[in-house]
């Protein structure tokens, strides 16, 4: 079929029109292609239709990111790519977010997520928080440049299963040391796990600061964190 | 004369090596460059790097690598130490043309600094406009740029408003107005502060570029 053809197709499409199942698809496909007004109607329409906001949530929009997060890895889709289908998620997420609040689900856990002092990058950490969020966490988002004395008041204000760092630049990825040390000599560091992550971080990196896991994309933090917290419950029940 | 020396750099330090070595008469070294927008895709940087060096290493006495650490996170340094390469010291370009002690008080006095040297002005709409893919979503340009304060032009060009050859790089075009245009593009005020070549030219001397 040439490209016009399949172009034309692509502006006929009414999302009403399309059954669930391929309803479902083709938000996949808007995800995938960052078009996040697309991605709202087709959020609303699920509702309209009796879909659970948690349905709409796992079936749309994480198994959406999850395509998007394999391609990305796999080298087929690259930044500019994935932070629109984030952009597309996010208009899908702003409606659904009230509504599962509503539900008063409980979250399957809490997590305080931040940039290091001196670094002001939070593309990474935005997605993560996304995605932890669109799994099932209380997600809360403390911002870039966190010196460890925020770090500090956001896990006692909040008392979060996960502490999660983020850093983009080699001179600010050490911070995270400083920030776990000084949870060691308060004698608070067993009470949270420690995720850590950025581009010029590596396993070997996360072990030598002392986190418990480092997560090298929004898809294996999700995993990770799910992981850990399960792992961390189980413990404390028996 | 044929070299004994070849630096394997960034492309988007093929103009002021060239500069360098041609300044500083250095007639026994080659250069080998990478493409230079694989700082959009820093994964390609250690296997690229490395297979050059696999190339180059029964041509030439000595290797040397003009890459900071450029968001590989130690991965190039753990891959040059084990061919016994050394590269320039420090994490990205600017920190070259700045020379290391400038560009971390520079760094630190706002964090929020993006910068900008005479390639990357020269070629900010390609490598940061498009192939970011700000001009075809304008929504992504905070997304990206957001939390930074200002844009700061590391000039290399004695002449950056002369839009014949430079005298120094050869690049052609008035690299001041790029710095502007790139500046309007991103919503930051613009800073210059000029560089020239001398702490760019130190830097390779240090890794000991061995004379003929």
């Amino acid at each position: 079929m040439a490209d016009e053809d399949m172009l034309d197709d692509e502006e006929d499409i009414v999302l009403s029109e399309l059954d669930d199942g391929e309803l479902v698809e083709q938000m996949h496909d808007d995800l995938y292609n960052g078009l996040k007004e697309e991605i709202e109607e087709g959020t609303n329409i699920l509702l309209g239709r009796g879909w659970s906001p948690s349905k709409v949530l796992d079936e749309a929009l994480v198994e959406g990111m999850r395509i998007v997060g394999v391609d990305f890895r796999d080298g087929i889709l690259f930044v500019p790519e994935v932070l629109m289908a984030a952009n597309a998620m996010k208009g899908g997420m702003f409606i659904l977010r009230p509504l599962l609040a509503e539900t008063g689900a409980e979250s399957i856990g809490k997590v305080v997520i931040g940039t290091v002092k001196g670094d002001i990058h939070d593309i990474g950490k935005n997605l993560v928080g996304m995605m932890l969020e669109g799994a099932g966490f209380e997600v809360i988002d403390i911002g870039i440049n966190n010196p460890v004395e925020k770090y500090l008041a956001a896990l006692e204000e909040h008392q979060p299963d996960i502490l999660g760092m983020s850093a983009l630049l080699t001179t600010t990825m050490p911070y995270m040391k400083v920030v776990i040390d000084t949870l060691r000599e308060q004698g608070l560091r067993d009470d949270f796990i420690v995720l850590v992550g950025g581009a010029p971080l590596n396993e070997e990196f996360g072990e030598a600061v002392g986190a418990d896991a480092y997560c090298r994309d929004a898809a294996v933090a999700v995993e990770t964190a799910k992981t850990l917290v399960a792992e961390r419950r189980q413990r404390r029940a028996s | 004369m044929r070299a004994n020396t070849l630096i394997i750099g960034c492309g988007a330090l093929a103009h002021e090596l060239v500069a360098v070595l041609k300044a500083s008469d250095w007639a026994h070294v080659d250069v080998d460059c990478l493409p230079a927008h694989w700082h959009n895709t820093p994964e390609r940087i250690v296997p690229g790097v490395e297979a050059k060096i696999l190339a180059a290493r029964d041509r030439y006495a000595r290797i040397v690598v003009a890459y900071g650490d450029c968001g590989t996170g130690g991965a190039l340094d753990t891959m040059l130490a084990r061919h016994d390469v050394e590269r320039l010291p420090g994490d990205h370009c600017y920190s070259f043309f700045a020379g290391a002690q400038v560009f971390d008080a520079l760094a630190e006095a706002e964090i929020g600094t993006f910068y900008l040297t005479d390639y990357l002005a020269a070629n900010f709409e390609r490598l940061i406009m498009r192939d970011l893919g700000i001009r075809e979503h304008p929504e992504l340009r905070d997304l990206y740029f957001g939390h930074y304060t200002r844009l700061l032009y590391l000039v290399q060009d004695d002449e950056p408003s002369d839009i014949g050859p430079n005298r120094v790089t050869g690049l052609p075009g008035d690299r001041m107005a790029d710095a502007e245009a790139a500046a309007r593009a991103l919503g930051l005020p613009l800073v210059t502060r000029f560089t020239g070549l001398a702490p760019f030219s130190h830097a390779l001397r240090g890794i000991a570029v061995v004379a003929a």
